[in-house]
């Protein structure tokens, strides 16, 4: 590989001034340009989180008063759900690689896409702007009536932000699932997909149809602060709960929009360093159809405690059962693809060995939450915080990073220093459950979330958590250095340094504008990893007849 | 309270103990996947790590259905357990227990404000015996707010314009940690408070201490002051539902629909009278909507409670606002239950006497007794 040359002319040199950056149709471009502000927007909010897990060694507030404290969790839960953890993989490595994956030169609506990226940014602009107008206080939930009628804080804009990216978000999903019906080329059928496109497909249903209900609940919310429409508000006979009825419609399906792609990212990852075609490919593709559908069935479990009736509580805490089975195959398919493989840790299995971990860690909370009695305790506590971060950050965040240095050589033609690579692998995950295992038993001792001045007993584990953040902030830190120490000291990758299956690989590093010269043709299923005799890997001992389930 | 560093959480209901015994169980249930899933991680990547001389080979054709089948299926099985034996606590959680100690909660950022039955009131703090259910009637003034007991296992969103209720058991002496669980604004960190558990000795002369006043007494002034009286009061006013022996009454309405007469909708009968108007009357009721704060509210509906409806030999309920007159029923619980019309619901009661309302007749004195409102009444 170290022979290799990056090719003349890719994508990247194509045309260099800032015009045919900011007025681009390419999806690769346009994916860069995700990629730059999405890591503006999640240092943005990780700052935030340092601070206020700084605030949180004492039980007294010594650092920040409740009203900074309060906007500063809410700054932090607003950017990172709406401006990171949703668009992070479909709009950066979905962008990059589903034309590329399913043989096509874009998506199938170019400008709509650069389109997408312009809402994104205004919407995040906007965020920003009413952060620095005195921030937001009401929470990332927005919940009424307190965002209606209380809150003195910059809601409108905010509100007007998040409305604005929903339509990003909204584009995306709609350009994927037409690039995914029509561009396909040929022999590319739906079961020879690449997972990774099989995710994206059904996560990008959930964008289409649940993020306009986001919309509607934030133009409510900006109608009822501004003209009192009274649609949330008791007093003009408004309800309350309507607004987390419609919030969560939205919010919970968004969190299969966070993990979804992340699966995905790691379906592609496995089979790759195992050596191995992936075990169950079918069962994997619909089972994310499958979370995607019944994902817009449980939203009621967030609203246990909240008035709603019984009834209620019990049909959605049945259907939100349902939703571990999906997840769990999809677990012991990708622990199963590792048996009989030939493994190697290089950095991207290392975050997707790590992203499985900290998934099955999450999933199996979820059912403390799904079960009515349990969630009663714990609901509003410290254990919800633990466990969405655990699905949430664990899950979107280790399949984001491990997405980026997987296709990092195909989107730069550069790898990173491996040995780098691994160490932050390393200290994201020890980062990670330092930071987050001690929540799991703060909330069950009672330790309501939201709170920065709590009971002496809780700040042990607080301490534990709040060191653990700082390995953590330190684990993401080390990535932005050496990935961008690479872009111009890395060795040159050549175009499939993995030697990995997929359509994306047999492609220069860095592509060229088009992706394809000729429209490739496919005529096998994905991941037909060669027998392991493969001369590449020189100690193979297998036997020559092996082969490899069907 | 003891305030050193634990690892777990005291427990001191009954439903404390059998929350934890189901926490246990799903403790145990995910405990055996995660690990199973790391130690199968970590044994697949040591032994089959690329260069390692194992055998690869892989039996083709061999068939993958039942083992897919056993791991979706064992899953769900024991997540119906789960759902079960959670359901089956969350019911009995629901479930009102005879005779309870009946406390009201008012929430208003950012105190927790309790007032007892005898109408003895306390912030921020709740007392209460050992061994006797409880149960909580609460309403906000402002925003959600969540009252949450962790030492009970106990947890209920606190809404403003509506009642939400929480019973509880506690089983074990002691000062245990009170806090709001829903975000509330700037202080909702400081919206804590203290649950403290006594023996039913002490509690009863904690509860006699102090200055109080029983909310039925105080709702009977309020009644008075704001004149409610002037309508409904006996002898019956044709104008007005009489309010005897309501509580807990089955009442239809004008639209058909017929309600009980608890709690939440006597206080919405007195918020916004106009828009539950019970059969054969009209809404000609002015809202209190802003005068009356929650607490008011409370020791009205306490009063209200206290009206019988006068059986024959024995009115002595109401002191005053009862006279000599029974008044006529509304109720439609069953007989009547398929006419809606604008008819006066027929009285089932044998010694009928005043229409029981003027029927389509608009009010012909749009005022009667000024009550100290000035929003128009009609609907």
């Amino acid at each position: 590989m170290s022979t290799a040359e990056l090719p003349k002319r890719h994508y990247l040199n194509a045309d260099y001034n800032i015009w045919s950056w900011l007025l681009t149709t390419d999806h690769k471009r346009i994916g860069i340009l995700y990629m730059i502000s999405l890591t503006l927007f999640f240092f943005v909010g990780g700052a935030a989180a340092i601070l206020f897990r700084v605030e949180l060694l004492t039980p007294e507030a010594d650092l920040v008063v409740s009203p900074t404290y309060n906007r500063l969790f809410t700054l932090h839960g607003v950017v990172m759900v709406f401006f990171f953890l949703v668009p992070s993989i479909p709009a950066v490595l979905g962008n990059f690689l589903i034309p590329m994956m399913i043989g096509a030169r874009d998506l199938a609506f170019p400008r709509l896409n650069l389109l997408s990226w312009y809402l994104f940014m205004a919407g995040g602009l906007l965020a920003i702007w009413a952060i620095v107008r005195g921030g937001v206080d009401t929470g990332w939930t927005f919940y009424t009536p307190y965002s209606t009628t209380e809150s003195n804080s910059q809601v409108m804009a905010m509100a007007v932000g998040v409305f604005v990216a929903g339509f990003s978000s909204i584009l995306t999903g709609l350009n994927i699932i037409v690039t995914t019906h029509t561009m396909r080329t040929q022999g590319m059928t739906w079961f020879r997909l690449p997972l990774f496109v099989w995710a994206h497909y059904a996560t990008s249903i959930i964008m289409v149809l649940g993020t306009p209900v986001l919309a509607i609940s934030l133009v409510l919310i900006a109608l009822e602060r501004g003209l009192g429409i009274g649609v949330f508000d008791p007093k003009l006979g408004g309800d309350p709960l309507l607004f987390q009825h419609l919030f969560w419609f939205y919010s919970h399906p968004a969190v299969y929009i966070m993990i979804l792609p992340s699966m995905a990212v790691v379906s592609e990852i496995i089979p790759c360093f195992s050596r191995k075609p992936i075990f169950g490919y079918k069962m994997i593709a619909l089972s994310s159809v499958a979370i995607a559908v019944l994902g817009f069935l449980v939203w009621g479990h967030h609203m246990f405690v909240s008035g709603q009736s019984v009834f209620a509580g019990l049909i959605f805490s049945f259907l939100s059962m349902l939703v571990a089975i999906p997840s769990a195959v999809k677990v012991f398919n990708w622990t199963a693809t590792l048996y009989k493989g030939s493994i190697s840790l290089e950095t991207p299995m290392l975050y997707a060995l790590g992203f499985i971990g900290l998934f099955t860690l999450g999933g199996l909370t979820g059912l403390f939450l799904a079960t009515l009695a349990v969630d009663v305790h714990v609901h509003d506590t410290y254990f919800i915080v633990a466990h969405f971060h655990y699905i949430m950050v664990g899950g979107a965040v280790m399949g984001y990073l491990g997405g980026i240095h997987f296709w990092w050589p195909k989107m730069t033609g550069r790898m990173y220093p491996e040995w780098w690579g691994r160490i932050s692998a390393v200290i994201v995950f020890v980062g990670f459950n330092l930071t987050f295992f001690p929540q799991f038993v703060l909330g069950y001792l009672g330790m309501p979330r939201r709170y920065h001045i709590y009971p002496e007993e809780f700040q042990v584990l607080n301490v534990m958590s709040s060191a653990g953040a700082s390995i953590l902030g330190l684990g993401y830190l080390l990535p932005l250095c050496y990935l961008i120490w690479s872009l111009k000291y890395g060795k040159v990758a050549g175009p499939n340094p993995w030697k990995a299956t997929g359509l994306e690989w047999t492609t220069p590093s860095p592509p060229s504008t088009f992706n394809f010269d000729e429209p490739p043709v496919v005529t096998e299923p994905a991941y037909n990893y060669p027998p392991l005799d493969d001369s590449s890997l020189p100690h193979e001992t297998s036997d020559p007849t092996a082969s490899t389930p069907s | 309270m003891d305030t050193s560093f634990r690892l777990f959480p005291d427990a001191a209901s009954d439903m404390a103990d059998q929350v934890d015994r189901l926490y246990f169980f799903l403790l145990a249930v995910s405990s055996f996947f995660t690990l199973l899933i790391f130690v199968l991680i970590v044994f697949f990547v040591l032994k089959y790590r690329r260069g390692a001389k194992v055998n690869r080979y892989l039996t083709p054709g061999k068939s993958v259905l039942a083992l897919e089948l056993t791991w979706s299926l064992i899953p769900l099985g024991l997540t119906m357990i789960m759902f079960g034996w959670g359901a089956n606590l969350f019911l009995k959680l629901h479930d009102s227990p005879p005779d309870p100690i009946e406390i009201n909660v008012l929430a208003r950022r950012w105190f927790w404000r309790m007032q007892h039955s005898n109408g003895k009131r306390e912030d921020q703090a709740l007392h209460i015996p050992v061994g006797q259910p409880v149960k909580l009637r609460m309403i906000s003034e402002d925003v959600i707010h969540s009252f949450y007991v962790p030492a009970f296992r106990v947890k209920q969103d606190v809404l403003p314009g509506r009642y939400t209720t929480l019973g509880f058991e506690p089983n074990k002496v002691g000062t245990f940690h009170l806090f709001c669980a829903e975000y509330c604004g700037d202080n909702h960190s400081g919206m804590k408070g203290q649950i403290i558990v006594m023996e039913p000795a002490e509690y009863a002369e904690w509860l006699q201490g102090g200055p109080s006043e029983a909310p039925e007494v105080a709702g009977k002034k309020l009644f008075e002051e704001y004149r409610c009286a002037s309508c409904h009061t006996s002898p019956v006013n044709p104008r007005c539902p009489p309010l005897e022996g309501l509580y807990g009454r089955t009442v239809k309405l004008t639209d058909g629909r017929t309600v009980i007469a608890d709690d939440d909708y006597l206080r919405r009968s007195i918020v916004d009278p106009a828009a539950e108007v019970v059969a054969g009357f009209q809404p000609i009721m002015p809202t209190f909507k802003g005068q009356l704060g929650e607490e008011s509210i409370f020791a009205l509906t306490a009063y209200l409670k206290t009206l019988e409806a006068p059986t024959p030999g024995a009115g002595q309920a109401g002191e005053a606002a009862i006279g000599d007159t029974p008044p006529s029923d509304t109720d439609s619980k069953e007989a009547d239950s398929k006419e809606a019309g604008p008819e006066p619901a027929p009285s089932r009661d044998d010694e009928p006497r005043l229409p029981a309302a003027p029927s389509l007749d608009p009010p012909r004195d749009p005022s009667p007794p000024e009550p100290p409102s000035k929003e128009n009444p009609a609907s």
